[in-house]
């Protein structure tokens, strides 16, 4: 039984920085129909960016912390909307899917190359100190993640449903000819929400560094986690976004206690499969119309 | 006109090609055609089609491992290849079918997800597939006394197979089957109001692509002679997408520049190490933005210009 809840938390912990990945990967869709195949390299770059304000250039953390989301938003935010998806937007889904990889497989091999192709340690952002609850042993790392991501997907929903500007971001989400016949700003919007999900990919960057370690590949796990729990959960929905994710985080971590390592992977895709055979919209997100 | 004599060029000169070519070169010669072959069942699916396909490398391990676990066994190659091709197109079935039912998007998650699956269970089934050693020694067609046992036969009998892709494909394309796929891809509802079959015709789009696949798949293992899990992963199947892309989608030239184009440029590139795959995906970025069309485009604009400026009419 104890063994069963600290699994559980390792596995909520985790899948907590998949969530906030595929809820920016979510947004993406719902604005702007873009499948971000970069999505994953969308979290190594901050995670470099941070290796690079903390421990090379040793700025106090938070300094370093809020580098990394201005660079992170500034680059994979504003640049990458405004050089490459602008001009792609309009041509349906298809380009924007092969730029994006292409876009992916630039990062990933310019960082190999012009960085390193080796693993870089990252210290620990909160103390890896066990706590005890009775038998059950827990770390502040896990607690600390499940909490920082919780208390960021939070102030993202009361954002969203709270604020103008996260109405606006709905009413294009739901139509954008619509939207833009009533005075919003469809490409601002856009815009807008390419740096709010690089904001989301570098918070989760930073969580996921001391576990994953930063390497120049990592980015490919990640990115399809945030698939993954994209649709398993829904696609159009933040919500499925955030219940995928943590499905996946606890899948994955019980599949890789209990089965075996090697196919770690392949329980997480087992349900993937058989949520889109069954329900293609996700366990919770809602029906698309034909479009 | 220029059609037929742009064919009689080509195979003029992949036949007299070997009687000139260095043994390495020849290899590289034969893995584009081997590349050809998938880059025009991929074409077929995404490009007439439009259903997009992540996994055309898993469907291409079917024809590996078919041909290379049966050899053994004395199996004769054309054997292993059907049923190679057999599999492939039963998992295309398979596959299709959610394909039928949800959009884009999700059909590219399937076909991404059964990529990494068919990777895992190739790596894993260590009795069948011989999981990461993979399978040498893979034993190239013999025809009685007739052998295919040196490189050059063997790209002679690799050159008869992709002949008979390439006519079956411009005979698909050209056929009321060609048509239906058009329709589809132009908009789906309209192609349904007007009476074609979605679901058949979407199936076999997807189907077709894998068998083609399977066909390039059982050619590449006995030219490579040893296979493994690594050479069907996602990565691979995202450079077919590539390959297709690159070249030009839904024009019946496209594979053929870009199975040419992406397996001649890295040798090209050779003497760059690392930087060659950061100089091919800037390539593709900036296609993307600036020729979606792919490389097709030039060669119109070359063929135009050969034939007094006139407007080349498409195939597509």
């Amino acid at each position: 039984m104890t063994d069963v809840v600290q699994l559980f938390v390792a596995g909520v912990s985790i899948g907590a920085i998949y969530a906030m990945a595929a809820i920016g990967f979510v947004l993406l869709w719902q604005t702007s129909n873009t499948i971000n195949f970069a999505q994953g390299e969308f979290v190594v770059v901050p995670a470099f960016a941070m290796v690079l304000f903390f421990v090379v250039w040793k700025l106090p953390f938070a300094a370093a912390f809020l580098a990394t989301v201005l660079v992170s938003t500034v680059l994979l935010g504003l640049v990458v909307k405004e050089a490459l998806v602008n001009r792609l937007l309009k041509m349906g889904v298809l380009p924007l899917v092969i730029a994006t990889i292409g876009l992916s497989l630039l990062i990933r091999y310019s960082l190999q190359q012009f960085w390193t192709p080796l693993a870089l340690p990252f210290p620990a952002v909160f103390s890896r100190e066990p706590i005890r609850l009775g038998t059950i042993i827990l770390s502040w790392e896990e607690l600390m993640n499940v909490l920082f991501a919780g208390v960021v997907i939070g102030l993202l929903h009361l954002f969203i449903t709270r604020t103008k500007l996260g109405w606006a971001m709905q009413a294009v989400a739901q139509n954008r000819n619509l939207a833009s016949v009533l005075g919003i700003r469809v490409s601002r919007l856009v815009t807008m929400t390419f740096m709010l999900n690089a904001a989301l990919t570098a918070v989760a960057a930073v969580l996921i560094a001391p576990i994953y370690l930063v390497k120049y590949d990592i980015g490919v796990a990640i990115g399809l986690k945030a698939f993954y729990a994209a649709i398993i959960g829904g696609f159009n929905q933040i919500r499925g976004a955030l219940l995928g994710g943590l499905l996946v985080g606890v899948v994955e971590t019980f599949s890789a206690a209990y089965i075996s390592s090697h196919f770690r992977d392949a329980f997480a895709l087992v349900i993937l499969i058989a949520v889109l055979l069954l329900k293609p919209e996700g366990l919770w997100g809602e029906k698309e119309e034909w479009a | 006109m220029r059609r037929w004599l742009a064919l009689a060029a080509g195979v003029g000169i992949c036949a007299l090609a070997p009687l000139v070519l260095e043994q390495y070169k020849l290899y590289i010669l034969s893995l584009t055609l081997v590349y050809l072959i998938l880059a025009i069942g991929l074409n077929l699916t995404l490009g007439y089609a439009g259903q997009i396909s992540l996994c055309h490398a898993a469907f291409m391990s079917f024809g590996s491992y078919a041909v290379a676990v049966l050899a053994p066994y004395g199996v004769p190659f054309e054997i292993g290849l059907i049923v190679g091709v057999t599999l492939a197109f039963g998992w295309g079935l398979v596959l299709g079918f959610p394909a039928l039912k949800v959009k884009h998007h999700y059909l590219a998650m399937v076909t991404l997800a059964f990529n990494i699956i068919a990777f895992l269970v190739i790596r894993n089934w260590e009795s069948l597939t011989g999981g990461s050693y993979g399978i040498s020694n893979i034993a190239r067609p013999a025809w009685g006394r007739l052998s295919f046992q040196s490189d050059r036969a063997y790209y002679f009998y690799i050159l008869g197979w992709t002949a008979v892709v390439v006519a079956s494909a411009y005979w698909i394309l050209t056929s009321r089957w060609g048509r239906a796929f058009r329709a589809i891809r132009e908009n789906e509802m309209r192609a349904a109001v007007v009476g074609v079959s979605l679901r058949n015709y979407k199936l076999m789009a997807f189907a077709i692509g894998a068998a083609y696949a399977g066909v390039g798949g059982a050619l590449f293992a006995p030219l490579v002679a040893y296979i493994d899990p690594g050479a069907f992963t996602l990565d691979r199947s995202i450079q077919f997408l590539m390959m297709v892309v690159m070249g030009g989608l839904g024009r019946f030239e496209g594979p053929f520049i870009g199975a040419a184009v992406v397996t001649i440029l890295p040798e090209a590139l050779r003497g760059s190490e690392g930087l060659y795959l950061i100089i091919y995906s800037l390539a593709v970025i900036l296609m993307m933005l600036f020729m979606p069309k792919g490389l097709v485009g030039i060669w119109d604009g070359a063929v135009g210009w050969l034939g007094g400026g006139k407007e080349v009419p498409s195939t597509s």
